[in-house]
């Protein structure tokens, strides 16, 4: 026995009187008798709290609980944990769902206690290369419990009920999805997961699938049951070799146990998973286009309906969901869609994952209900902005979404106050901005990059964004007309009404949520030619302070001949020279000039 | 003797070949262009005119793919592939005073390949890195928490070790 085991006991009042002397005396004598007397600490505890279910017993390593132990139980406790490292499982005190599970694990970390994890329950828990890891934390049960006691009409009404609805950002019931595709006659049908997570700055599924590609897999297995189809294809990014790497794992595992491929689990059902891998194209997190790249062609959407769930992959009936809403399947089956729609809002239930980064000091990954504040997630649960500096926005639904001021912090996180607010939930990243950043800018970051994802089959997207980005850029180079802002919230809104898909009608979003909630910097940058956050190179003015040395570095580097001055005195420099490329600002070793 | 491009062109082949038997094998174009551009580095007109042979698929259509994709280079690259990363959280944390400091130090733009065929420069959109941003990737190795001097530095190093 190399593992030194330490026994507590809870010797609470209730405990103590639940629990005659006679378990201390069977222990001391069970482990005598097989001489383990003295290798194994024993010690009391005070009141634990759970007095329903004393006496309790609690083993490590490990924290193993086990609850109403009388002394008859010692033997066998003793035998098969101590000896042979197998807790006794009937009386271990667990909780039968699956959420939370890292509780046990990092439970004490704040950022991790104010977290609810469903989607990424097993993440950081189990090897997500190993089948029997998953398989120890109920994984594959949903399935099994699927395949053997409900029909398919019985798994979509429970995922209707559920109350889930789509995580890559729109928010669609899922249940109705599901039933949509159902009903659809076709000897042939598909079942798709949107693993090409595009968005700048977000990193959900990739961490999802990389943590646990199990759940993955099992959501679509029980998705294919529910709407008759045999064939599941994952369609991810190319930019993430190891979820790639993990799912082809997981994907050959589960083969070659029998959880997919023919006749799963002796049910007489078959279903089989494929992976096809994207290019870089951001417009093909779209259904449509999405559906158009698995075809081998290039990724342009095309207008619905009709929606995939009529004439999708291969003008088959197909069923499209997201990475996380896939994850989310076998809790709903497990736990059920009671439990899971008392989690959340009125109209978004469950938990939503959000990929936190900018100006934040806990980067990472959070999964929280659906109710929980902006606020919370960044202040409580992010930490809040690094180096004592002031919080500006916060950047929800990547290029989709859009930026909400501090006044917004106490938004509730779901689908429709979010999209109230003029944001979008989005498919989950999350960027903070603090005072150094400028909103203009911010906006113009994401029309570039909208503008150049455009596929160009619509011409309001196509065009539409074009035109909104050279407005932007204009007014970042300080070269902005009055007007401009009347332009783009007119172009905007036509580009949104006119577009063919989510891509154009979302592309404004960005531009039009921050001159909602930041219209006096765009007018700063346009009638006072200032950038309050020093960010717009073109509008910076810099100026020679005091603390000049007279060095004369910032005269001999600048290429306009704007700086003139005396060795050892200070020196000054000619705004109506200065071309502004901050080269004396970055040659300056004295710290003395300043942005203005 | 069997040359390293027979060796290429016949992994290519047995590729396409496997792709044929399938149910659907022109929706396995975008998977041929990968393995193409895995083993030639980038995609000529010779390997897609080599696809569209293959696979009985108009080399105007696989031209249309390969231009629509970011992933797929139709010219050569150098020997090491830089890829700044402009996803936000890099933009907020000055991704692109990174890239600058890079274009300077290697005078080139974006998508083009320095002189001595040692750089190529790319954007990545997002590489999902976000807790180490600003981030730039050197082949398949990740360098977080940059500054346009440590960019430049690191750029050095390599210049060193060739």
């Amino acid at each position: 026995m190399a593992v030194r085991y330490q026994i507590t006991l809870c010797d609470g009042p209730t405990c103590m009187h639940k629990r005659s002397k006679e378990i201390d005396a069977a222990l001391e004598r069970e482990l005598a008798s097989r001489g383990l007397s003295g290798k194994v600490d024993i010690s009391l505890s005070g009141c634990l709290g759970m007095c329903a279910k004393g006496p309790i017993m609690i083993v490590n390593p490990g924290y193993t609980i086990y609850g109403g132990v009388s002394e008859n139980d010692i033997p066998e406790i003793v035998e098969k944990h101590l000896v042979r490292k197998q807790p006794v499982s009937r009386l271990i005190i667990e909780e039968d769902h699956l959420y939370n599970r890292f509780f046990r694990v990092f439970g004490d970390v704040n950022f991790f206690g104010r977290q609810m994890r469903i989607a990424l329950r097993n993440c950081g828990i189990i090897d997500p290369e190993n089948l029997d890891d998953y398989l120890s934390v109920r994984g594959y049960e949903a399935l099994a419990k699927v395949l053997s006691a409900m029909k398919p009409e019985d798994v979509i009404a429970e995922v209707k009920s559920s109350g889930l609805r789509g995580r890559g950002g729109a928010g669609f019931p899922t249940g109705l999805k599901w039933e949509l595709t159902a009903r659809e006659e076709s000897e042939e049908k598909y079942v798709i997961c949107n693993a090409d997570e595009g968005d700048p700055g977000a990193f959900m599924d990739r961490s999802t699938i990389e943590g646990d590609p199990f759940s993955v897999l099992e959501g679509m297995i029980v998705g294919g049951y529910a709407v008759g189809a045999h064939k599941g294809i994952i369609y991810i990014r190319a930019e993430y070799p190891l979820a790639v790497k993990r799912l082809e794992k997981a994907i050959e595992a589960s083969r070659n146990e029998g959880f997919l491929g023919t006749n799963i689990l002796d049910s007489g059902f078959s279903f089989d998973i494929e992976i096809r891998l994207g290019a870089g194209a951001f417009v093909c997190g779209e259904e449509t286009a999405l559906i158009h790249s698995i075809e081998g062609h290039r990724g342009m959407p095309r207008p619905r309906p009709p929606y995939p769930s009529v004439q999708g992959l291969f003008d088959k009936p197909t069923l499209i969901n997201n990475v996380e809403t896939w994850a989310n399947i076998p809790v709903i089956i497990l736990d059920g869609a009671a439990w899971f729609s008392s989690i959340g809002t009125e109209k978004s239930k469950g938990t939503k994952v959000f990929a936190i980064a900018g100006k934040i000091k806990n980067t990472g990954l959070v999964e929280v209900p659906m109710g929980t504040t902006l606020r919370q997630i960044i202040f409580d649960i992010g930490g809040g902005i690094p180096n004592g500096k002031k919080f500006k926005a916060v950047q929800t639904g990547g290029p989709s979404g859009g930026c909400l001021p501090e006044a917004y912090l106490d938004t509730k996180i779901d689908y429709e106050s979010l999209a109230q607010a003029g944001s979008i939930m989005g498919s989950g990243g999350m960027i903070v901005i603090d005072e150094d950043s400028c909103m203009v800018s911010i906006a113009r970051f994401f029309l570039e990059f909208t503008q150049n994802e455009s596929c160009g089959k619509c011409t309001p997207c196509r065009e539409g964004t074009k035109r909104m980005l050279e407005i932007l850029t204009r007014i970042t180079e300080g070269k902005g007309a009055e007007g401009d802002i009347e332009k783009l919230e007119r172009l905007g809104n036509m580009i949104k009404k006119a577009s063919l898909c989510g891509l154009g009608q979302s592309a404004p979003n960005p531009v039009l949520s921050t001159i909602r909630h930041f219209r006096d910097e765009y007018e700063e940058h346009i009638k006072e030619r200032k950038c309050r956050a020093h960010f717009c190179a073109r509008l910076v003015r810099y100026e020679i302070t005091d603390k000049c040395a007279g060095c004369a570095a910032c005269r001999k580097v600048c290429p306009a001949g704007a700086i003139s001055g005396i060795v050892k005195n200070r020196h000054e420099i000619d705004q109506a020279k200065c071309i502004k490329c901050g080269l004396c600002y970055k040659t300056c070793k004295f710290g003395a000039i300043n942005k203005v | 003797m069997e040359t390293t491009k027979d060796i290429r062109a016949a992994e290519l082949g047995e590729f396409m070949a496997r792709c044929r038997t399938s149910p659907r094998p022109e929706s396995h174009l975008i998977a041929i262009l990968h393995k193409a551009q895995s083993l030639y580095g980038y995609l000529s007109n010779a390997v897609m005119d080599e696809v569209s042979e293959a696979m009985n698929i108009p080399a105007a259509h696989i031209w249309g793919v390969a231009t629509f994709y970011h992933y797929f280079n139709l010219k050569p690259k150098g020997k090491h592939t830089i890829a700044v990363c402009l996803g936000t959280a890099c933009y907020v944390k000055g991704a692109e005073e990174v890239l600058e400091a890079i274009k300077e130090e290697l005078k080139i733009g974006m998508g083009e390949t320095t002189q001595d065929g040692l750089f190529t420069l790319q954007e990545a959109r997002c590489l999902g890195a976000c807790g180490l941003a600003p981030v730039v990737m050197i082949d398949e190795k990740i360098y977080g928490g940059l500054t346009p001097k440590k960019a430049v530095d690191i750029l050095k190093a390599y210049r060193k070790q060739r």
